[in-house]
């Protein structure tokens, strides 16, 4: 993995640090390291759904372990994205239960609609839309993750207001 | 109506809440438990319940829990698998997401069977927001003294927590799960030695399903004879359906294993027959992974009898006319499906998913996935189909998880059961060119000139 110029503003806040150690806390002393998932789930959330590789370094300090440690975790797991990314990340499950319901006409619809293919962001880096496998929602199709939510049953006149409200700043995407 | 276990509370408002649970008679297993049995005689109840993991491998519980090494003194843990991944499954979540509190129960009832003292419940990342539903009702749990030091005045410590993954399928595998709350990539682990022996930081471990622990209260509470008695044979108890595709009805259901697949797919208690009343072509009836079943092979197994929702029968047959039950993740496909399609997605979801360990997983799946693409659209070659065959049974049991195996079953049946519709997609790259082919024209009004051909 090569190293990205994409540059992080790094912020530390007291609330995430008390998060942090609330996490490190559910483990045993010697095993700090157990707690990098959800810290690193955190840390992402607080700084615009990526990480950078000096966040990751920082993240590295925190847990008492090598940096390199960090990344090959975070270039494993799919949730953790490595450069900036849109605000708002239409996420739309794209496993054959979704398909069978019209999820790639959907995505269609809404690529077309903000002007961007499948993993672009719009020029306002507000929208994002990718295609990621099974979220568990099969029963309820189509539908998409939206931060920590799931919008499931979706239309075309959904999608719309969606990105209506989006656009409003209606749309909660942590529950902190 | 059948009988509910697990989701007869469901209804109940509040039920989510600590107060209403407790209401409802919750949290009376850890009671009886701790108060009145000992661990083994809980862990005897489990097995007598003929209990099966619920995560789709149907291991029995109680058996699990019997290799726990109690003898090396190590600290021991209990870590509940809510990494529901599988194409097909959403039934944990609806558990977690609506009756918390159940799961909650049955880890502090089962982790005091199996003497753990600290243990977690690994939930998928993407369940956010179930994620704090659990840390909620952990909390509420602790503060009315479920959790914590000398729970209930009997000395036995507990601490449990929640945990989250991050978008990794593989961690649904048990040492892959545990490598993950590791805080490490998600690569299976050789086995033997088994999380029984080896498991969280190389203490003995026991991993289940959520729904194999929120089975648990109701066997503590009812006795395992009890649980053993509903069911036919070794399938016993009840057991969630997620049904998905084109039925009436999609949603979570609780059934009574032995029910008929044709009663849970017609009567209007569950699925409520096929969605625009369009004929059933195929079913896959426990989760991706598991053979899709052609119509012929649905209701009825290949000896003529019915086919029931059960470990046994839904296998009767093999791999040659049968399934498994698996997770639970019940899938539908009307005559607009097509077949090739949706085993091109499977395939790309195993790739995807596949952690990179094994050869023949990381190159397989990849092989198997661009074979796949280039027939779904119109570049397919007649002896693409003898290659997708080859290349399957060169990755099962050929791994260190059953992930490949996983990814070669779905191709496999698919070959054996709609080849023609492969070989449609080979000779007639014209017409296949929409990636809503049969929605417009079913194969069913096409496959005879398939046949046409082969004379």
């Amino acid at each position: 993995m090569e190293r990205t110029h994409y540059k992080q503003e790094i912020n530390m806040t007291e609330t995430l640090m008390s998060r942090i150690n609330e996490l490190i806390s559910h483990y045993p002393e010697d095993k700090r390291k157990s707690a990098l998932l959800p810290v690193l789930h955190e840390v992402q959330d607080a700084h615009e759904n990526w990480l950078s590789y000096e966040l990751m370094d920082k993240v590295a300090e925190i847990l008492h372990i090598l940096p390199v440690e960090v990344y090959e975790v975070v270039t494993f797991y799919t949730m953790y994205n490595t450069k900036p990314v849109g605000k708002y990340m239409f996420e739309f499950c794209q496993t054959s239960p979704c398909c069978l319901k019209g999820t790639e006409d959907l995505m269609d619809y809404t690529c077309e609609k903000l002007g961007v293919k499948v993993g672009e962001t719009t020029a306002d880096g507000l929208f994002e839309v990718r295609g990621v496998e099974c979220l568990g929602a099969c029963g309820y199709a189509p539908m998409m993750q939206l931060g920590d939510f799931y919008k499931e049953h979706l239309t075309e006149d959904k999608i719309d207001q969606l990105i209506t409200d989006c656009r409003d700043n209606k749309i909660i995407l942590h529950d902190k | 109506m059948s009988r509910k276990i697990l989701l007869d509370k469901i209804n109940v408002p509040g039920i989510k809440t600590y107060e209403v649970y407790r209401k409802e008679g919750g949290y009376a297993s850890v009671e009886k438990a701790m108060k009145a049995m000992t661990p083994d005689e809980v862990v005897e109840e489990v097995k007598k319940s003929g209990l099966r993991g619920r995560g789709g491998a149907g291991f029995p519980a109680g058996m699990k829990w019997s290799f726990i090494d109690k003898k090396s003194g190590k600290p021991r843990h209990l870590v509940c698998n809510a990494d529901e991944s599988e194409p097909g499954t959403f039934k944990d979540r609806y558990l977690m997401e609506f009756i918390p509190h159940l799961l909650i129960e049955g880890m502090i009832t089962s982790s005091f069977a199996l003497g753990a003292n600290l243990s977690y419940i690994y939930i998928r990342g993407e369940y956010m927001w179930v994620y704090k539903i659990l840390e909620k009702a952990i909390a509420e749990a602790k503060a009315a003294g479920w959790l914590g030091k000398n729970i209930l005045g009997t000395g036995y410590d507990l601490e449990l927590y929640v945990h989250c993954g991050a978008g990794a399928y593989i961690c649904g595998e048990e040492t892959a799960l545990i490598e993950s709350l590791e805080g490490k990539r998600g690569n299976p682990r050789i086995k033997p030695p088994f999380p029984a022996v080896s498991g969280l930081w190389a203490n003995p471990t026991v991993v289940n399903n959520v729904e194999t622990i929120a089975s648990v209260p109701w066997i503590v509470n009812n006795s395992g004879d009890e649980y053993a008695a509903i069911g036919i044979g070794r399938s016993t108890g009840t057991k969630l359906i997620s049904a998905s595709g084109h039925v009436k009805n999609p949603g979570v259901y609780e059934i009574e294993l032995g029910l008929s697949v044709y009663e849970f797919m017609n009567s209007d208690e569950y699925l409520g027959g096929m969605s625009s009343d369009r004929p059933l072509k195929a079913l896959v009836p426990g989760g991706s992974s598991v053979p899709i079943l052609p119509a012929d092979l649905i209701y009825k197994t290949a000896n003529g009898e019915d086919r029931l929702m059960t470990y046994e029968s839904l296998s009767d047959g093999g791999f040659a006319t049968g399934s498994m039950l698996g997770s639970g993740g019940f899938i539908v496909y009307n005559d607009t499906s097509c077949i090739v399609r949706n085993t091109w997605n499977f395939s790309r979801f195993y790739h995807h998913e596949s952690c990179g360990q094994c050869t023949p997983c990381r190159e397989g799946t990849g092989w198997l996935e661009k074979v796949l693409w280039r027939i779904e659209n119109g570049q397919g070659r007649e002896e693409d189909i003898d290659l997708l065959w080859s290349i399957q049974s060169k990755i099962e049991g050929n791994t260190i998880c059953p992930l490949g195996d996983a990814a070669s079953w779905p191709v496999a049946a698919a070959i054996r059961h709609f080849r023609d519709e492969f070989e449609y997609h080979v000779r007639f790259p014209e017409k296949i060119k929409n990636r809503n082919h049969f929605v417009e024209e079913p194969f069913a009004q096409v496959k005879h000139l398939v046949t046409k051909q082969t004379v």
